[in-house]
């Protein structure tokens, strides 16, 4: 399950936000504090997690530094589909 | 006065880390009018020396026009230097009502209103027209002034990739149903590659989601399109474009100012409630005259954006015919890929040496590795100063290995 759900969120945000498609996207890259994620599209993520996942964050959940990594994201919906 | 030590020191510090990461904007001290022909000093403290002005946003060359000094002039002469007042207590005067309907004419728009600047104009808007139930999807290329002014704003936000019309459009149908109202914001030219934004296609999908359209056509109001009136007259589109945020401070003239062009309940609500516009003093009457000539004067005829449009395509034949690499396209601005941001300082620094000035960008202005040149043609350029430009890129690109020795212009 991790696995994929990592691979997904890869995808998507390469997708979403790289323009080079060259460019190396690892768990632990810096996605808001090195720029790849704007903060104005950041809310996008948001609902993309949401709507893929049936979850609901709050802003306060949905922080940059939650949001930062491929790793955090990850632990974040995982955290969110145990509370069910 | 209490200065802190620490305070000075955190902020030296943070001098320093620009400094070193050549980022430090050391500005250039120009000793003459601004215009083709101009006299730098520069290294700053060394002999000023006459060279080819390339690098301003002196599109229709007016910002020393004689008629648009004399307009300047006769503003001085008639209404003073400046108003000493906002514009609702004390600071509108018959010359600003007049060319506020000028330039709402000239955008094809109902109602106009203006700015101290563009920047100004850009901060106000969002804060004014949109709240917390709204959206507003921005290209993001878009300016600064319009990623602040967005900032100030409590809409929801949301962006999409440079001129990437599938990319828009999924972002419409997403949020289509969660806001109350959908805002697409762009530029009309984006100004680091000189590249238009597909104004037709934009205005579709916001006919189909039923979106506002706002452009900041800054870089093109008085040149883009056949009669000058910006990139949605390029497209056709101008009845579709909602609302124009401009600016009077490049081919208008030059000086400052910005307008926001659209329906009266816009123009309205930013009297009203617009902060920039609110608690700024009025466009000094100097520059009102000169913008009201400069508006008369491209409306009478296409004479000088015409003469642009051939001197643009003019030099971007002659450079790509030299080797050089450039970012297509039809507008004055033309980059020169260089790719290495040492690179692009060593050539412009070359290039002034041979007459010719030019900037260098590189990152974060532009992304990694896509350091440029960026060239801006004038109205005021003659062939014959495009021609010594192009043969200073050629000998300086040679000498830095940007082009073979064997092509030619």
């Amino acid at each position: 399950m991790s696995d994929g759900l990592r691979d997904k969120i890869i995808e998507y945000i390469r997708d979403e936000y790289l323009e080079d498609e060259s460019m190396e996207l690892k768990s632990d890259t810096p996605l808001i504090s090195s720029g790849i994620v704007d903060s104005f599209s950041m809310v996008s993520l948001k609902m993309y997690l949401e709507d893929e996942y049936g979850i609901k964050m709050s802003d306060d959940e949905a922080s940059t530094q939650a949001f930062d990594t491929v790793n955090n994201i990850v632990a974040l919906v995982k955290r969110k589909l145990s509370e069910g | 006065m209490a200065y802190p030590k620490e305070v000075k020191e955190r902020w030296q510090k943070t001098l320093q880390e620009v400094e070193e990461a050549g980022l430090y904007k050391d500005e250039r001290y120009i000793c003459s009018e601004q215009g083709v022909k101009i006299t730098v000093e520069y290294p700053r403290g060394s002999k000023p020396m006459e060279v080819l002005n390339f690098c301003a946003n002196n599109y229709l060359g007016l910002s020393s026009h004689p008629d648009v000094v004399k307009a300047a002039a006769q503003g001085l002469e008639d209404r003073g230097y400046g108003m000493s007042s906002v514009r609702f207590i004390c600071g509108t005067q018959d010359i600003h009502n007049d060319l506020e309907k000028k330039m709402a004419q000239f955008l094809g728009k109902e109602d106009a209103i203006l700015f101290a600047s563009c920047f100004d104009a850009n901060a106000a808007i969002f804060e004014v027209l949109f709240d917390e139930n709204d959206v507003l999807i921005n290209d993001r290329l878009i300016h600064a002034s319009l990623i602040d002014g967005i900032r100030l704003c409590s809409a929801q936000r949301d962006s999409y990739k440079n001129a990437d019309m599938k990319h828009l459009e999924k972002k419409l149908k997403m949020w289509k149903d969660r806001a109350q109202s959908m805002c697409i914001v762009t530029d009309g030219v984006f100004s680091m590659d000189g590249i238009l934004a597909p104004l037709g296609e934009i205005a579709d999908l916001a006919d189909r989601y039923g979106a506002i359209v706002l452009v900041d056509d800054s870089h093109a109001t008085g040149f883009i399109g056949k009669t000058g009136r910006g990139t949605p007259e390029h497209f056709g589109v101008m009845d579709r474009i909602d609302i124009i945020t401009t600016t009077l401070g490049k081919a208008l003239g030059g000086a400052s100012g910005g307008v926001v062009a659209g329906p009266r309940e816009v123009t309205e609500m930013l009297r009203n409630r617009g902060r920039p516009y609110l608690f700024s003093n009025s466009v000094p009457p100097p520059i009102i005259n000169a913008a009201t000539r400069v508006v008369e004067l491209i409306s009478d005829t296409t004479e000088l954006r015409d003469k642009l449009e051939w001197n643009a395509k003019y030099f971007r034949e002659k450079m790509e015919a030299a080797g050089f690499t450039l970012v297509p396209g039809e507008t004055p601005i033309v980059p020169v890929m260089l790719g290495d941001a040492k690179l692009a300082n060593d050539m412009a620094r070359d290039l002034l040496q041979e007459g010719i000035y030019v900037i260098g960008f590189s990152h974060p202005v532009v992304p990694m590795g896509k350091a440029r040149i960026r060239v801006q043609l004038s109205a005021a350029h003659d062939k014959e100063h495009i021609d010594q430009a192009v043969a200073a890129f050629i000998q300086v690109g040679k000498k830095l290995g940007v082009i073979g020795e064997k092509t030619k212009a």
